[in-house]
C-alpha cells in the first residue's frame, strides 16, 4: 500500500507540475457551468436541484476524461520510462493502481471545485442535499469508468492522440448504447432482451436515476465491476505491450 | 552470482538474442561490447526482469528471475539506455521518489541521497526539471538512480553515451571506485572504455556470445598485439627490418613516417629491433610496443572475420 501511495503522489505531483490539471479543472469548471446554465436552463427551471448539471456530466467527461487518461501510459513508453519504472521492485498492479487513483483524484477534486453551483441552488430554494450527495458520488464513479476505458486505450499505444481518439470512441459507444437514438433503432426487429441488454451496458442508464439521487447497488456495482474490469484489461496490455 | 542459460529473445519472427549462456560472478567488471542492434539492451532487459526471455533462464542470487523478479530487482540497479526519467520532475524529487520505492528511510535515505548526489556531481542542478537539463546532466540523474540504494548488481546500459571527455573519466572513475565484491555489467561501443574499466568482455553480435575473457585476452588476438610501432623523422632505407627474427610483416605509411612491425605470435622483437637501429643509424625519434589495436579486433569477431 505504502509503494502505491507513493506512486499516486508522484503521479499526482507530475499533474501539478505541468498545466494539464489546471486546464483541466479550469475547462472542466467552464463547460460544466456553461451546460448547467445556458443549456440546462438551472434558473429558468426554478427546481432547487442539481439536475441539469449532472445529466451532462456523461456528455462532458465523454472529453474531458480521456484528455486526462491519454498520457498516463502513452507517455511512459513514448519517454522509455516505463522501464525505469518497471525495473523498480514494484508490481505492474501497483503502477497501476497509482497512475488510476492519481487521475481519479484529479477528477474528483474537478467536481468538488463545482461546490459554488452546490451553494447557487440553495437561492433557488431547499435542494435535498442527501440527492446531490448521492449525485456527485456516482458521477465520480462514472468519471472512474471512463478513466479506466481511457487508461486501457492509453496502454495500447505511444501516442497520446490515437489513445485520447480511441477512448472518446469506446466511451461514445458505452454512451450512447443507452440513448433512445440507439434504442429506437433495434425497437422493431430485436428481441426486448436484445434491447434491455444493450441499454444495459449503456452508462446513461446507469447515472439516469443516480443523477436524481438514487445510489442502487446495480448502478454503482455496474460501475466498479466496469473500472475493475478495464484496469484488468489494462494491466494484461501493459505486460504485454510495454517494450514495444 | 548471475546464471544466464541458454537465453534467447525473438519479437516475431527476428532473433534479437540467440541462446546465451554465461554466469557472472561478484568482483566482475563486464564489459558487454557488440555493433549496434547487437541485442545488447535486449539482453539487459532480460536481466533487469523488463522483458520476458522467449526461451532459457536467469537465475540471480539462487532466485529465479521467472519467480521472485520482484526481490531480484531490489538488488538491481539499473540505467536504461538514453537514460530515462520522469522529466517533469527535478533531480532532488525524483531521487526522493526512487528511495522511496526502494525503502529508504530517515537518516539513511538523505545520507544516500546527499552521497550519490556529490558522487555523480547533481549539486548544480538539484532544483532544475529534468526535462531542461542537458544530455551529460540526465545521465547522471539516471546513474545517481542507479547506485542510490547501493546495489549488489549495477547494469548500466551505455552510462557514457553523449557525455564530454571529463564526464566520461568522472563515470568511469566512479564505477572503478565501487565495492570490489560487486557486479557490474557495462555496455558501450567505445572500446577504450573496456580496458580502461573492465576485468572482463563480453562480445556479441547477432544476438551471439562471441567472446568472453579478459580485456588482456581480447587485445592479445590483436595481430597488432606486440606489435613495433616506430616513427621515422625523414625518409630511410627501413628494408633490412623485415629481416629480423620474429618480425613477419611490415606497415608502412610514407605520408607520416610511421612504420609499423607485426610480429609472430606476439613474439619480443623490440630488443633486435633497437639494436638494428644503432648498427644502421635509423632516424628514428618514437618507439613504442603495442598492446593491440580493439577497433580491429572488434571488427573482426563481430564481422566473422578470423582475427
Ligand atoms: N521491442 C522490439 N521489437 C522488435 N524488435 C526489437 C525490439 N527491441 C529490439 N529489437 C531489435 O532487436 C535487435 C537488438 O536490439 P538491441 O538489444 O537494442 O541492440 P543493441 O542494444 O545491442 O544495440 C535490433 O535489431 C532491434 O531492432
Ligand atoms: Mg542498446
Amino acid at each position: 500500500m505504502g509503494t502505491v501511495f507513493t506512486l499516486f503522489k508522484r503521479e499526482l505531483a507530475s499533474f501539478f507540475a505541468t498545466p494539464v490539471a489546471y486546464v483541466f479543472i479550469t475547462i472542466f469548471l467552464i463547460l460544466s457551468s456553461v451546460f448547467t446554465f445556458f443549456i440546462g436552463s438551472l434558473y429558468e427551471r426554478g427546481q432547487a436541484d442539481l439536475l441539469p448539471f449532472f445529466n451532462f456530466h456523461p456528455w462532458l467527461y465523454l472529453f474531458l476524461v480521456p484528455a486526462i487518461a491519454m498520457r498516463t501510459w502513452s507517455e511512459e513508453r513514448k519517454s522509455g520510462s516505463i522501464e525505469l519504472l518497471m525495473t523498480l521492485p514494484i508490481s505492474t498492479l501497483q503502477a497501476l493502481l497509482g497512475k488510476f487513483f492519481a487521475s481519479w483524484a484529479v477528477l474528483g477534486l474537478s467536481l468538488l471545485l463545482t461546490f459554488p453551483l452546490w451553494l447557487t441552488v440553495n437561492y433557488l430554494g431547499q435542494p435535498d442535499h442527501g440527492v446531490i450527495v448521492a449525485a456527485y458520488v456516482g458521477s465520480w464513479l462514472m468519471a472512474g469508468t471512463f478513466l479506466a476505458i481511457g487508461m486501457c486505450m492509453s496502454a495500447m499505444t505511444k501516442n497520446q492522440v490515437v489513445a485520447f481518439i480511441l477512448a472518446v470512441v469506446v466511451c461514445f459507444l458505452f454512451v450512447v448504447s443507452g440513448s433512445n437514438i440507439v434504442l429506437d433503432a433495434f425497437k422493431d426487429w430485436a428481441p426486448s432482451i436484445v434491447i434491455d441488454t444493450i441499454a444495459s451496458f449503456s452508462f446513461l442508464t446507469h447515472f439516469e436515476s443516480i443523477a436524481k439521487g438514487v445510489l442502487a447497488l446495480n448502478d454503482v456495482g455496474y460501475f466498479l465491476i466496469s473500472i475493475t474490469l478495464w484496469l484488468y484489461a489494462s494491466l494484461l496490455i501493459i505486460e504485454h505491450k510495454k517494450a514495444d | 552470482m548471475i546464471y544466464v542459460n541458454n537465453l534467447s529473445k525473438l519479437f516475431g519472427d527476428f532473433v534479437a538474442v540467440n541462446d546465451l549462456t554465461f554466469n557472472i560472478l561478484p568482483g566482475d567488471v563486464v564489459g558487454f561490447l557488440g555493433p549496434n542492434g547487437a541485442g545488447k539492451s535486449t539482453t539487459m532487459k532480460m536481466l533487469t526482469g523488463f522483458l520476458a526471455p522467449s526461451t532459457g533462464g536467469i537465475q540471480i542470487a539462487d532466485l529465479s528471475m521467472a519467480e521472485d523478479a520482484k526481490k531480484i530487482k531490489k538488488l538491481i540497479g539499473y540505467l536504461p539506455e538514453g537514460a530515462p526519467a520522469y522529466g517533469d520532475m527535478t533531480p532532488i524529487q525524483f531521487l526522493h521518489f526512487i528511495a522511496k520505492i526502494r525503502g529508504l528511510k530517515g537518516k539513511h535515505k538523505a545520507e544516500r541521497i546527499n552521497t550519490v548526489i556529490k558522487q555523480v556531481d547533481l549539486l548544480g542542478v538539484l532544483d532544475k526539471p529534468i526535462e531542461n537539463l542537458s544530455k551529460g546532466f540526465k545521465r547522471r540523474v539516471g546513474l545517481a538512480q542507479a547506485i542510490l540504494h547501493d546495489p549488489d548488481i549495477l547494469i548500466l546500459d551505455e552510462p557514457t553515451d553523449g557525455l564530454d571527455p571529463n564526464q566520461k573519466h568522472q563515470v568511469r572513475e566512479l564505477i572503478q571506485n565501487l565495492a570490489k565484491e560487486k557486479i557490474v555489467i557495462i555496455s558501450t561501443h567505445i572500446l577504450e572504455e573496456v580496458t580502461a574499466v573492465c576485468n572482463r568482455v563480453m562480445i556479441i553480435s547477432a544476438g551471439q556470445l562471441r567472446f568472453d575473457a579478459s580485456p588482456e585476452a581480447l587485445l592479445a588476438k590483436s595481430k597488432y598485439h606486440k606489435a613495433v610501432t616506430l616513427h621515422l623523422s625523414y625518409p630511410s632505407d627501413i628494408s633490412g627490418l623485415l629481416e629480423l627474427p620474429g618480425v613477419i610483416d611490415m606497415e608502412h605509411e610514407r605520408s607520416t613516417g610511421r612504420v609499423t612491425l607485426l610480429t609472430q605470435n606476439g613474439a619480443d622483437v623490440l630488443h633486435d629491433v633497437t639494436e638494428h637501429i644503432k648498427d644502421r643509424r635509423l632516424p628514428v625519434d618514437t618507439i613504442f610496443v603495442e598492446q593491440g589495436r580493439l577497433d580491429q579486433v572488434f571488427r573482426d569477431i563481430t564481422q566473422g572475420v578470423k582475427a
